[in-house]
C-alpha cells in the first residue's frame, strides 16, 4: 500500500496549494468548476429526457470530426478543430434519429451503433493517416486530456492585463451562455422535456428545441474535452445531475445543487490529485461520484428514519367533492 | 352555421402507421357546446384521432379544420390533456408548475408566466379542488389527483375546444364526479369537448353525442339515437361478452 498511497502531509496537500501553489490552483480549480457547471446544466436535461447516453455517443464521436478536420485542413489549429468536433456531434445526433425514425431498432441501441461506428471510423482514418505521415492526434489525448496542464497555456493578453489561459475563456464564455439560454429559454425547455405531446399542440417546436440542446450539449463537451478529456466531460454530464436529483425534486433548486456539485468535486478532486499526485481529472471524477454516493446514502436514510417526507400515492382524496349517487341500477 | 362557427370539422381523414392504415376517411362536424364522447375498442384509433386533429401525428389523407381555419392557426383555441401515463411523473416540478405550462401557448418565445397567469392557475386549481395541492411535487399524488392537476392544466389553456384522451382512466369515484361537474361546466359556457373514453356503460349518461370509431366512423350523433345495440355491435364487431351487459341495462331501461 505504501507504494501506492504517500503519506497525508496535511501542509502540503490543503495548505500549499492555496498558498506558494494558487497560480496553478485556481486555474485548475476553476476550469474543472466551470467543465462541472457546463456539463451538469445539459446533463440534468439529458437526465430527465432519458438521453443519458447522448453525451457519450458525442464525445466518442468527436475523434473522426478532428481526423476529417485535419485531413482536410492540414493543420491543428483551435478554430478549425473546434468546428470539426463540433459538426462530428451534430452528424450523431442527427444519424441517431436517423435510424431511430427509419428501422424500428430502440433508442439505446440506435445511440451505440451511431457512436461505436464513428468512433471505430475515427481510429481507422487516425491510423491509416499515419502511416501516411505524422499526425498529431492520438485516441489517447482525446479520451483523457490532462487539466494539470492548463495553467500552463499561455494566457490571453487584453490591453496589457492577463486574462488567462485560452480553454479557461473558452469554458467560462460556453458556460455563460448556456446559463442564459437557460434562464431566457427555460419555459421552452421544460415543456418540451416534460410533455412534448402538449409542446406540440401549443405550436412548440420540439425538433428545434431537441436540435438546440443537442448543439449545447456538443458545444459543452467539445470545449471541456481538449483540456480536461472526454472522460471528465462524460462523468460529470450525469454525475452532478445525479447527485442534484437525490436532493431535491424541484428543477431550479436541483441546478443551483448540480453547480455546487461542480465546484465541491473540483476542490476536493484537486486536492487529492495533490496527495496522490494522480490525474486531476479523474480525481474530480472520483470525489464527484463519492458526493453523490454520500447524497443518495443520506437520502435513503432519511427516508427510511420519515425525516424526509417520502412520496405516499394514496393521499386523501375525498375533500368537497360529494361521492356519486350509487350506479345506474337502481330502477 | 357557418364555418368559423363549427368547433371541428374533419374531411376524409386518414392516418397509417408505418405504412398500416390506423384510421381512413373519417367525416365529422362537431356543434359548438356538446360533449362529445369517442367510444370505440381497443386499436380503434381514437387517442390516434385526437393527435391527428392536432398535428401531432401525420396525416396520410384529408383535412381539419378548427373554427373554420387549419389547427395551426387556431391551436390557442384548444385544450388538450393527454393521456396520464404519457409523462414521467417524476418530473421535477410541483402542481403549480404543472397548471403554468397551460399558459405557455399564449406566451412568447422566452416570456415568463406572469402574475395574471398565476392568478388563472390557481383559479382552475380551485375549480378541480387542488389548490390546497399547488406546492407538492407530482410524483407524490394519486392517480385521481394527478388526472386533476392535468384538468385544471387545459381549464388553464382557457380554450373553446377541449381534447381529452382518457380522463376518467385509474380514477377514484370522487375524481370521476369532479370530471363530470366540470365538463357540465364547460358546456354550460358554451365549449365544446371531446373525451375519448373507454367505459361503454357510462358513456350513455356521460355524453349528449357519441362517436362510434373502429378505424372507421361507424356513426356520429346524438347519444339516444347512435347508442343502440346494432351500432355498438358493428363498432366492436363479435366481441359481445362486453356488449351483453350493455344491451340487456338497454332493453331494461326502454321500457
Amino acid at each position: 500500500m505504501n507504494g501506492l498511497v504517500p503519506p497525508f502531509d496535511f501542509h502540503r496537500v490543503v495548505i500549499e496549494p492555496w498558498t506558494t501553489g494558487f497560480p496553478l490552483t485556481i486555474w485548475i480549480v476553476l476550469m474543472g468548476s466551470l467543465v462541472g457547471i457546463a456539463c451538469g446544466l445539459v446533463g440534468n436535461y439529458l437526465l430527465l429526457r432519458r438521453m443519458a447516453l447522448v453525451g457519450d455517443a458525442i464525445s466518442h464521436s468527436i475523434l473522426p470530426g478532428l481526423v476529417v478536420a485535419f485531413l482536410i485542413f492540414r493543420t491543428v489549429n483551435t478554430p478549425v478543430m473546434f468546428a470539426g468536433a463540433l459538426l462530428a456531434g451534430l452528424l450523431t445526433v442527427a444519424i441517431i434519429e436517423f435510424i431511430q425514425r427509419q428501422t424500428r431498432v430502440k433508442v439505446d441501441a440506435a445511440i451505440c451503433i451511431a457512436f461505436t461506428s464513428l468512433f471505430a471510423l475515427g481510429v481507422t482514418l487516425v491510423s491509416a493517416a499515419e502511416a501516411a505521415g505524422p499526425v498529431h492526434i492520438d485516441a489517447e489525448c482525446v479520451l483523457f486530456g490532462e487539466i494539470a496542464l492548463i495553467p500552463f497555456d499561455p494566457p490571453v493578453v487584453l490591453g496589457g492585463l492577463e486574462l488567462g489561459p485560452p480553454p479557461v475563456l473558452r469554458m467560462a464564455a460556453v458556460t455563460l451562455v448556456l446559463v442564459l439560454g437557460i434562464l431566457l429559454f427555460y419555459k421552452e425547455l421544460l415543456l418540451t422535456s416534460f410533455d412534448p405531446g402538449l409542446a406540440r399542440a401549443m405550436g412548440m417546436k420540439t425538433t428545434v428545441w431537441h436540435y438546440g440542446l443537442m448543439t449545447a450539449l456538443s458545444l459543452v463537451v467539445v470545449s471541456a474535452f481538449e483540456s480536461v478529456g472526454a472522460i471528465l466531460a462524460v462523468a460529470m454530464l450525469i454525475v452532478p445531475a445525479m447527485f442534484a436529483a437525490q436532493l431535491s425534486t424541484h428543477l431550479p433548486t436541483r441546478m443551483v445543487l448540480t453547480a455546487l456539485h461542480a465546484v465541491a468535486s473540483a476542490a476536493t478532486g484537486y486536492h487529492l490529485s495533490v496527495w496522490l499526485e494522480c490525474s486531476a481529472a479523474a480525481a474530480m471524477v472520483v470525489c464527484g461520484s463519492v458526493l453523490f454516493a454520500l447524497a443518495w446514502g443520506i437520502t435513503a436514510l432519511t427516508r427510511k428514519t420519515g425525516w424526509i417526507d417520502a412520496p405516499t400515492p394514496e393521499n386523501s382524496v375525498r375533500q368537497s367533492v360529494a361521492a356519486p349517487p350509487g350506479s345506474g341500477a337502481d330502477q | 352555421m357557418t364555418d368559423a362557427e363549427i368547433p371541428l370539422e374533419v374531411h376524409d381523414l386518414s392516418v397509417a402507421y408505418h405504412k398500416k392504415p390506423v384510421l381512413y376517411g373519417i367525416d365529422v362536424a362537431v356543434p359548438a357546446g356538446k360533449l362529445v364522447g369517442i367510444i370505440g375498442p381497443n386499436g380503434a384509433g381514437k387517442s390516434t384521432f385526437i393527435k391527428a386533429v392536432m398535428g401531432l401525428l401525420p396525416l396520410a389523407g384529408g383535412w381539419v379544420k378548427i373554427f373554420g381555419k387549419p389547427y395551426r392557426e387556431n391551436c390557442r383555441r384548444v385544450g388538450y390533456v393527454p393521456q396520464r401515463e404519457s409523462v414521467d411523473w417524476d418530473f421535477p416540478v410541483n402542481v403549480m408548475d404543472v397548471v403554468l405550462m397551460g399558459r405557455y401557448g399564449r406566451l412568447r418565445l422566452g416570456q415568463r408566466p406572469g402574475a395574471k397567469d398565476r392568478e388563472i392557475a390557481r383559479e382552475c386549481l380551485e375549480k378541480v379542488h387542488m389548490l390546497p395541492y399547488a406546492k407538492r411535487q407530482i410524483g407524490n399524488l394519486s392517480g385521481g389527483q394527478q388526472q386533476r392537476v392535468f384538468l385544471a392544466r387545459a381549464l388553464a389553456q382557457e380554450s373553446d375546444l377541449y381534447l381529452m384522451d382518457e380522463p376518467f382512466a385509474g380514477v377514484d369515484a370522487a375524481t370521476e364526479a369532479a370530471i363530470i361537474a366540470l365538463l357540465q361546466d364547460l358546456k354550460n359556457r358554451g365549449k365544446t369537448v371531446l373525451v375519448v373514453h373507454h367505459d361503454l356503460s357510462s358513456a350513455r349518461d356521460y355524453f349528449d353525442m357519441l362517436m362510434l370509431l373502429n378505424m372507421r366512423l361507424v356513426k356520429f350523433g346524438p347519444t339516444a339515437e347512435v347508442f343502440t345495440p346494432e351500432n355498438l355491435q358493428t363498432t366492436y364487431g363479435g366481441r359481445l361478452t362486453i356488449l351483453s351487459e350493455v344491451v340487456q341495462s338497454l332493453g331494461s331501461q326502454e321500457k
